[in-house]
């Protein structure tokens, strides 16, 4: 049994107890995925996959076989940040760093979501087709990250400007 | 968490074959059912993947629509049908739990999650007749804000902590379930129980029974709707009162109106008081506050919840009024 995890094959464990984000840190020691809760309260567990954004602590390994999972080693590395991690560091997205995997991971997926027009607990018109980013919507689509540092300014800036400067590249082509 | 073998389902009628066996759990999207399988409250000998099954929404004759079990929280809450025809669902969905929670969770695991009630989750240091019958309820007499207002008895006092069920009693959602002795369907306002002395049986499902899909009858085109939550964040947190209503008025009166609360008791509650009230009176705020406190009559706060009755008697009010405004 195979998934796919940053684009590399990896066997899924044949013990079914094994959560995918034990799998993630302990097996394949790609650590950038955090335990925070360990219970789906936090989000700092959160991974990519095939492109959607889900909480690895509470997901068994051997559920995603055959699936593509993306954690934030597959996003960026020291000297090739993704316009996101690098929008973090120059906006203060965090102090301690512990939910910034999870956050970054989250946001990504968030964007396919609004592109897809999937509405929000804050979306005035559910017949509406483009929805903006606007400051409402995204906290509200992030508000399953916690940061306990209290960074939701500097998150929220270099999340709102990352994907801003995407969409009028989108437009301009 | 405990041993336990894990299968995945190629087709319903596998499910409910391997479904037979003693100690088989069907497997959603395992937000509820993992956390409580690490905290040993769920100890399954074996799951039984069914998250492959059931994916679609299917439009049915006359304006209905059946919604597979396996279908993913967020695939029902952004299907344009569902938009349309049933734009409370669709709120009450994307009020529930985050958005990764939501890609993971299935329409027939969040029917069929388990309480929050924080004595059923502590297994170490606290009685619960749901987690082990017979030992007690350490809410009736601890904290029990977040607790039940309605149909609670001596033996618990859990809420049903969904907000689509909610959505779904209201909209006269019928539960098509498949099992040994074939496929059968339940209204969801009859599937939960009320907890009587065996909080332990919390719906009306046979072992081994699956859900396999979730039929919306049409609405009238002329009724409006939708699902208020009223919480202690503003987001990702569970209700401490919800409301879900329908409602159709011609020539000032109530033609049809359904609602239903969540967040008070021990599953969705149908408030038919309410109800029966308004049917065929006039759609005004007069008869709005009569309705709620005709259903709110029989409410028996606890200690820490006596709010809730003012809380759900205000909300039922202003979410009439706001359906009423619209239609006006």
């Amino acid at each position: 049994m195979i998934m796919t995890v940053n684009g590399k094959a990896a066997e899924i464990p044949r013990d079914p107890r094994v959560s995918l984000l034990d799998f993630l840190r302990e097996h394949l020691h790609l650590s950038g995925t955090k335990k925070g809760c360990d219970q789906g309260a936090c989000g700092a567990c959160t991974v990519l996959v095939d492109g959607e954004r889900v909480l690895s602590c509470l997901s068994l390994a051997v559920q995603f076989e055959g699936r593509s999972v993306t954690t934030i080693e597959g996003l960026g590395a020291p000297g090739r940040l993704h316009p996101l991690q690098q929008a973090f560091v120059e906006h203060d997205g965090f102090q301690c760093g512990y939910c910034t995997p999870g956050q970054i991971c989250s946001a990504i997926g968030m964007a396919e979501e609004i592109a897809r027009g999937v509405p929000s607990h804050v979306t005035t018109d559910l017949g509406d087709e483009g929805i903006e980013l606007s400051h409402d919507e995204l906290r509200e689509r992030m508000s399953g990250n916690l940061c306990r540092c209290g960074a939701y300014n500097g998150i929220v800036a270099a999340i709102a400007e990352t994907f801003a400067a995407e969409r009028l590249a989108e437009a301009a082509e | 968490m405990n041993p336990f073998t894990y299968a995945r389902a190629i087709d319903t009628s596998d499910a409910v074959r391997q479904g037979r066996a003693a100690g088989v759990k069907y497997l959603g999207g395992g937000t509820n059912l993992v956390d409580l399988m690490r905290e040993t409250i769920e100890r399954p000998a074996s799951l039984v993947d069914v998250t492959g099954l059931s994916r679609e929404i299917e439009e049915l004759p006359g304006g209905g629509l059946l919604i597979g079990a396996g279908v993913r929280n967020t695939a029902l809450a952004e299907n344009r049908l569902v938009r349309q025809r049933y734009p409370l669902l669709t709120r009450a969905v994307v009020s529930g739990a985050s958005a990764q929670i939501r890609n993971m969770a299935t329409v027939g695991g969040n029917v069929l999650q388990r309480t929050r009630c924080a004595y059923f989750y502590d297994g170490a240091g606290s009685h619960c007749n749901k987690r082990d019958p017979g030992s007690g309820c350490d809410a009736i007499d601890g904290f029990n804000r977040n607790h039940a207002i309605l149909g609670a008895s001596t033996s618990c006092a859990a809420v049903h902590p969904s907000d689509m069920c909610v959505a779904l009693a209201a909209l006269d959602a019928v539960v098509h379930l498949r099992g040994d002795g074939g496929e059968h369907q339940i209204a969801l306002a009859d599937l939960h129980r009320l907890p009587g002395d065996r909080p332990d049986i919390e719906t009306m499902l046979e072992p081994g029974e699956l859900i396999t899909a979730i039929e919306l009858p049409a609405l009238s085109a002329t009724s409006r709707s939708t699902y208020r939550k009223v919480r202690d964040r503003s987001s990702y947190a569970f209700a401490l009162v919800s409301v879900a209503a329908v409602l159709e008025v011609e020539d000032g009166h109530v033609r049809d109106v359904r609602i239903a609360l969540g967040g008070v008791a021990h599953k969705p509650w149908r408030a038919a008081r309410a109800e029966a009230v308004l049917r065929g009176g006039p759609a005004a705020p007069l008869a709005f506050a009569t309705a709620a406190d005709a259903e709110l009559a029989e409410a028996r706060p606890l200690s820490g919840n006596a709010f809730k009755i003012e809380l759900a008697r205000r909300t039922m009010i202003a979410v009439l009024e706001e359906l009423a405004g619209e239609i006006a």
